[in-house]
């Protein structure tokens, strides 16, 4: 038994038979992906001001990030174009280097992005207390711009006991009143050596910038968490078709390892897709 | 792709050989790729986990007739298993929750999905579009095991501590998030217990048993989709489908595009528990007076519309297939062609556009605003236009029929006024106003049923006794079958009936005494009888329901060995499942497969018998070797 249009189109349809398949799967990834950006919108649009934080993420390492998915986009067509021209050792190349821009992507994320998160600390000042802290915050300056206030202290923890919160102090709490802070920066400012010292009576909920710190750091990990795993499903996909049997299938029968190729790297363009969106929303947004 | 086979090989401690020719028992039977073992493995597992569903119920239904004594018999049976939980032999709070939860969970995601859609589907679909199988039969079998996955997660989340997820089928937060850590319910999820504890409980065996439900269903949607697109025979029109291959077309969009807002849910109620994020929890929630350890700024109603943005097509993902086989029985047994196919076509294409955008009609009571409230109500009661197309073309494909009481169409006609009955009902409760007065009653729950029950499970028991021959070559025997209908139609509108009495009296859903402390049900009387009364009714009802089932499950395994030999179209029907040999082979068809006509032509004028298959030649055109003849 054969099931027929596995390689070659049905005439009717013009579609071989995982072409179609991999771009239902896509359909339904656009869903799953749709629901958390629906509740990115949802919890950011009900978020009181202020409670949304801004400018904590590193834009220009998110920007050689977003250059190098992009970039991975186009050898991964570069090497289903050699297969379709029958060059196996372009292919090679080509593939290698996707997978390549894949690691480097995966190990900017893990091993630098998410680290440095984990050890940044930050502490919501309760509504009550903001005036208290009005030094760090700078609040009478928004206001009279218009602009939402601050709630909360970042930074790096300092000390901690029983009663106070010492947090060495991000340059937006050192200096909250230069106007350079108002908004968020492209190019990350020096952490300071200015300490405030915090009474936790005062504090609703502090730590450091885990996926429980926020809804907003809750929204960045789960979503960069979950396309995190798609960059290594594709690059495992991807290390497969480097892989002696993959090598014997394009032998045997090219079209249908070149077909392969196609698919997975449709999945790698969505892929990188899910990515040209979560870029502004979490850095530049 | 080439990986799902190794799981079969890592079980195999029989057969280790690797003749491609006779497969072995365990690629034969258990890890087979074949379309129509895949389809009898979700048939009998999805009917396993519907009698444990029903089971559950059942013990439920004690509680509410008889609150606060023990069950007889198994009361001291589920001591011994569950100590804390049925102490004495009378079921706890938190037991009875567990059980309502898992009831619906069960029945839905286990039992009513996998046999109406994926095993009459997988079974059924590529015999009638006349392909050799589903497009990707790895994927298949990949489908099968992660919903057997799922299943089994599902059961053992019964034994972990503190028991089965309780929060209700629907899982709604914050109690959801907060649930299932017995004595202290808040160190535990956000302290710093073992993983393993995080893990080991009801409600997080729950989402991470819902993850592979998902991945089982998302695979299945894809092949089917793709199966029928891709593999109908030469000559098989899109408008030449059987209208069972059209329901689980549109069924299987509904899962693809449903499911996955349900996933990205279950991810973030799963960040909620083991990560300690607050997606589903508002700002100063607290717990028994005291704070919640969290940062707040979540929200349950965002939990809500995804979940119902799921739920509701999902209601429709349980109808759907039903229809179709209540299509196929009817036009079979009434001898003459459906009575406005295309329309019941168009119709099916209109409803499965609607359903995903009705689903806040389950959310009146979040308190939306009025506009949002009345969009919802009218696409609601747009959504009964096709549904009554539907269920009017079915009735009228009865008119006029000669038609023939076999018992798959005895379960067939009944499907009608009880599917009709809890259509009906659900106009009310698209109306914002009374929404909020019958939310959560339990006149909800027997419009639900009634489409569920006496409404899906109905047509899948028409699928078993209607294909049975098919699949085992031999027929069911009548006699126990009508048994089984009477018996079951009787005692399920004893069952649900009732509910929209004691809805009306305002019983709410979730009560575990059956409403003896709320003075509307212990004393308003409606009907004759008060509402704890009719709770005794609903019970009794529901336990000689399940009595009704014996000689079904006595037909069912008796017939695979001992019931009628089967022809290869006993029916005399004229789609083309029934062209291949009983039980078809692996490839399914021994001859190539032309087809030439729609799918009911059923008593045509001027021909010699009473039905023509779809792949017997117009008269005077040679049967020829099938060309590439399908349309665009």
């Amino acid at each position: 038994m054969e099931i027929p249009y596995t390689v070659t189109a049905r005439p009717d349809t013009g579609l071989w038979n995982a072409k179609l398949g991999i771009w239902l799967f896509l359909a339904s990834e656009v869903m799953l992906f749709g629901g958390l950006f629906s509740a990115y919108i949802f919890l950011r649009l009900g978020a009181e001001p202020g409670y949304w934080p801004m400018g904590l993420l590193n834009v220009p390492v998110g920007t050689l990030n977003t250059f190098v998915l992009i970039g991975s986009s186009v050898t991964v067509v570069l090497a289903w174009a050699a297969l379709k021209m029958r060059q196996f050792r372009r292919y090679q190349i080509y593939m290698a280097i996707t997978v390549l821009c894949g690691l480097v992507f995966l190990g900017v994320k893990l091993g630098y992005e998410y680290p440095q998160k984990f050890h940044h600390y930050g502490a919501f000042i309760k509504k009550d207390s903001l005036p208290k802290y009005e030094e760090f915050l700078g609040n009478l300056h928004l206001a009279e711009k218009g602009l939402a206030p601050r709630v909360e202290i970042t930074g790096h923890l300092h000390h901690e006991d029983e009663h106070h919160l010492e947090i060495t102090l991000d340059p937006v709490n050192a200096d909250p009143t230069n106007p350079e802070n108002d908004r968020p920066r492209f190019w990350p400012v020096k952490a300071t050596e200015k300490i405030a010292k915090i009474d936790k009576a005062d504090v609703e909920f502090s730590g450091v910038f885990a996926p429980k710190h926020s809804p907003y750091f809750a929204t960045y990990f789960t979503i960069t968490g979950l396309h995190g795993l798609h960059v290594l499903g594709g690059v495992i996909v991807f290390c497969y078709y480097l892989l002696p049997v993959s090598t014997r299938l394009y032998r045997k029968n090219p079209e249908h390892f070149a077909n392969r190729v196609e698919v997975a790297g449709l999945f790698w363009h969505f892929v990188d897709l899910v990515w040209i969106f979560v870029f502004p929303i979490f850095y530049l947004l | 792709m080439a990986t799902a086979s190794a799981t079969a090989h890592d079980n195999d401690h029989h057969d280790h050989g690797h003749d491609h020719h006779e497969l072995g028992f365990w690629q034969k039977y258990v890890f087979s790729t074949d379309h129509k073992t895949i389809g009898i493995q979700y048939g009998i597992t999805g009917l396993i986990f519907l009698m444990i569903g029903f089971c559950l119920m059942m013990l439920m239904r004690w509680q509410l007739a008889h609150p606060g004594t023990a069950i007889p018999y198994v009361g001291n049976l589920l001591e011994n298993i569950f100590p804390a939980q049925m102490t004495g032999g009378i079921m706890q709070p938190d037991f009875y929750n567990a059980l309502g939860a898992m009831h619906g969970t069960i029945m839905v995601f286990l039992g009513i999905v996998p046999v109406a859609f994926a095993a009459f589907g997988n079974y059924v679909v590529p015999l009638q579009i006349g392909a050799p199988d589903m497009c990707f039969p790895k994927l298949n079998m990949a489908s099968y095991w992660s919903f057997f996955v799922g299943g089994v997660i599902m059961l053992v989340s019964f034994f972990v501590p503190g028991g089965a997820a309780k929060s209700g089928w629907t899982s709604y937060s914050p109690l959801a998030n907060i649930a299932d850590h017995p004595g202290t319910p808040i160190p535990g999820i956000f302290g710093t217990d073992a993983v393993v504890h995080t893990i080991l409980n009801g409600q997080t065996m729950w989402i991470i048993g819902m993850v592979f439900l998902i991945t089982s269903s998302l695979l299945g949607s894809v092949n089917f989709i793709a199966t029928i697109v891709q593999l109908r025979a030469p000559g098989m029109t899109w408008m030449r489908l059987p209208f069972f291959v059209w329901a689980n077309l549109i069924t299987a969009f509904l899962l693809l595009l449903a499911f996955p807002p349900l996933e990205a849910a279950g991810v973030m109620q799963l960040m909620d528990r083991l990560a300690g994020t607050s997606f589903f929890l508002p700002t100063g929630l607290a717990v028994g007076n005291q704070p919640l350890p969290i940062s707040g700024g979540g929200s349950p109603v965002l939990w809500q519309h995804l979940f119902w943005f799921l739920a509701h097509p999902e209601v429709y993902v349980l109808i759907l297939p039903g229809i179709g086989i209540i299509a196929e029985v009817i036009a079979n047994n009434t001898r003459k062609p459906l009575w406005g196919y295309k329309a019941m076509v168009y119709a099916i294409f209109v409803l499965g556009f609607l359903s995903f955008i009705v689903w806040a009609h389950h959310m009146y009571l979040t308190g939306m605003g009025s506009k949002v409230a009345a969009f919802f109500q009218t696409t609601t009661i747009i959504i009964s236009i096709p549904s009554v197309i539907l269920l009017t073309a079915l009735m009228l494909s009865l008119w006029g029929g000669a038609i023939r009481f076999t018992v798959p169409m005895m379960f067939a006609t009944a499907f009608l006024p009880m599917f009709g009955i809890g259509g009906l009902t659900g106009i009310p409760l698209a109306f914002n106003a009374i929404g909020l007065y019958l939310h959560d009653t339990y006149y909800v729950i027997a419009h639900f049923h009634y489409i569920v029950a006496p409404g899906t499970i109905f047509a899948i028991f028409a699928g078993v006794y209607y294909w049975f021959p098919k699949a085992s070559g031999r027929h069911m025997n009548q006699f126990l079958g009508k048994v089984h209908f009477w018996g079951s139609f009787i005692t399920m509108n004893g069952v649900f009936m009732p509910m929209f009495l004691q809805g009306m009296l305002g019983m709410h859903r979730r009560w575990y005494d059956g409403g003896t402390t709320y003075e509307q049900i212990s004393s308003g009387i409606a009907f004759g009888r008060t509402g704890l009364e009719w709770n005794q009714v609903i019970s009794t009802s529901a336990w000689l329901l399940g009595l009704a089932q014996i000689p079904f499950i006595f037909n069912f395994f008796w017939s695979i060995w001992r019931g009628k030999k089967a022809t290869d179209n006993p029916w005399d029907a004229t789609t083309l499942e029934w062209d291949t040999p009983t039980p078809p082979p692996h490839g399914n068809f021994i001859k190539p497969i032309t087809v030439y006509r729609g799918p009911y032509e059923y008593s045509v004028p001027g021909e010699s018998k009473d039905f023509t298959p779809q792949s017997e030649p117009p008269s005077g055109v040679e049967a020829k070797a099938p060309a590439h003849t399908a349309a665009h």
